[in-house]
């Protein structure tokens, strides 16, 4: 039967399915992983609330497992502690910029909302310029803001700190 | 069927995660009416994802609602089983999206209202809902950072988009007091833990809400005639063509996956 580590290993290889060049173990969703016999429990935390995507990582992860031997597979959904993006470790965020997404800052945990708080600009992932500007908090998911680079003139989607 | 009012109080916990589960389902149908109708592509798809972000709390929500009730409901009997009487929501989050200064201004004051409530119920003393608070907080801070902008970009805007927010927030103000009402079934879920401070929420509220509107060149309008009746089930003629269409696929077919 597979050890904890070969399960690890297996969902190393189970892609984001929005973002297919980090895994779900590097996106940070899996929290723990429990074998009994030949039964597997995943316990995974949702990215965002709604997002569509959770439930296609759900169905990829049992897939994964099962044809690795695993008899049954259990995903069992936790919300708390809440997912963070400083959970995405240094290799995943250096994924993310080739692939042409600008990695997450540092979550923001404190406070209510201000309008005028300043917000730091995101790096251009093409050229690495600062002189970029935000375009819409909201990208093509959830998890994406959209940028423009002044410097290069790309347009770029920003992993939003979360 | 509206559920028999003695059964509410019978079991105020569920009443109360209804409460927050049916705020967030209206509304977040309401948004999703807008897609493909909003007037730029990005904030089509701002739109779309807030009201994403909206019905999944409210899926996590009436789920626990569903299990403190006991009556083998889950989140979509409750969402799509229910008719207009026995849904609720406040007033404010069923009134039509009008025009897209209508739609922002709503979310605005509702956003606002949300992300407060959120973060005083983190750390209430009942772990579930605390665990979805948590996680709503987060999201919701978004949607109050983009309808803050908007309502300043809209007010402080042109002839035009300054008469029509105006407009937008004389017509909804009534509906604002609702949500900081409290009754028989908060007091009773803040004997098991779960106590919410509505006074300081409404001046934490008050704050942030005259702040937007001073930089949005707006006026706050007085207070008067409070509209209120959602909690208990009393709706305006708005919610029963929403949910017509909104439950109309799964009565069709009761049932059904896909």
């Amino acid at each position: 039967m597979l050890t904890r580590d070969e399960v690890f290993g297996v969902l190393q290889t189970v892609p984001d399915p929005e973002v297919p060049v980090i895994s779900v173990v590097e996106l940070g969703v899996v929290r723990d992983v429990e074998i009994t016999g030949r039964h597997i429990t995943v316990t995974m935390t949702p990215t965002y609330s709604g997002c569509p995507a959770m439930r296609e990582m759900e169905a990829d992860v049992k897939a994964a497992l099962l044809s690795r031997g695993a008899d049954s597979v259990e995903v069992r959904m936790v919300l708390t502690p809440a997912w963070t993006t400083d959970w995405i470790g240094p290799d995943a965020r250096e994924k993310l910029r080739r692939y042409g997404i600008a990695p997450p800052g540092k979550a923001d945990t404190g406070g209510f909302v201000t309008l005028t708080r300043a917000r730091p600009a995101v790096p251009c992932p093409f050229c690495g310029s600062a002189e970029t500007r935000l375009q819409s908090e909201f990208g093509s998911t959830a998890c994406k803001a959209i940028h423009t680079c002044s410097a290069c003139g790309s347009p770029f989607d920003e992993f939003k700190a979360h | 069927m509206a559920a028999p009012r003695h059964t509410a109080v019978a079991n105020p916990l569920a009443e109360y995660l209804q409460r927050l589960g049916d705020d967030r389902l209206v509304l977040g149908h309401r948004l999703s009416e807008w897609c493909g109708h909003a007037p730029i592509l990005e904030e089509d798809i701002a739109l779309s994802n807030m009201a994403l972000d909206l019905i999944g709390h409210a899926t996590s929500i009436l789920a626990l609602a569903g299990a403190v009730e006991g009556q083998g409901r889950d989140e979509d009997a409750l969402a799509f089983f229910r008719d207009g009487t026995a849904f609720r929501n406040a007033l404010l989050v069923e009134q039509p999206n009008g025009d897209f200064a209508v739609t922002l201004v709503r979310q605005f004051l509702f956003d606002a209202y949300s992300v407060l409530l959120w973060d005083q119920l983190s750390h209430c003393g009942h772990e579930g809902l605390a665990a979805i608070a948590a996680k709503s907080l987060k999201e919701d801070k978004y949607h109050l950072r983009h309808s803050s902008e908007w309502v300043v970009r809209l007010g402080d805007g042109t002839d035009e988009s300054h008469a029509r927010t105006q407009r937008a927030l004389d017509t909804l103000w009534k509906y604002t007091a609702e949500l900081f009402e409290r009754d028989a079934v908060d007091d009773a879920v803040a004997a098991m833990g779960i106590a919410v401070d509505t006074a300081a929420l409404r001046s934490l509220w008050d704050g942030l809400v005259n702040d937007v509107l001073q930089r949005a060149t707006l006026t706050r309008p007085p207070e008067t005639g409070p509209r209120r009746g959602g909690r208990t089930g009393r709706h305006s003629e708005h919610l029963g063509h929403m949910l017509a269409t909104m439950q109309s696929v799964a009565r069709a077919h009761p049932g059904a996956r896909w």
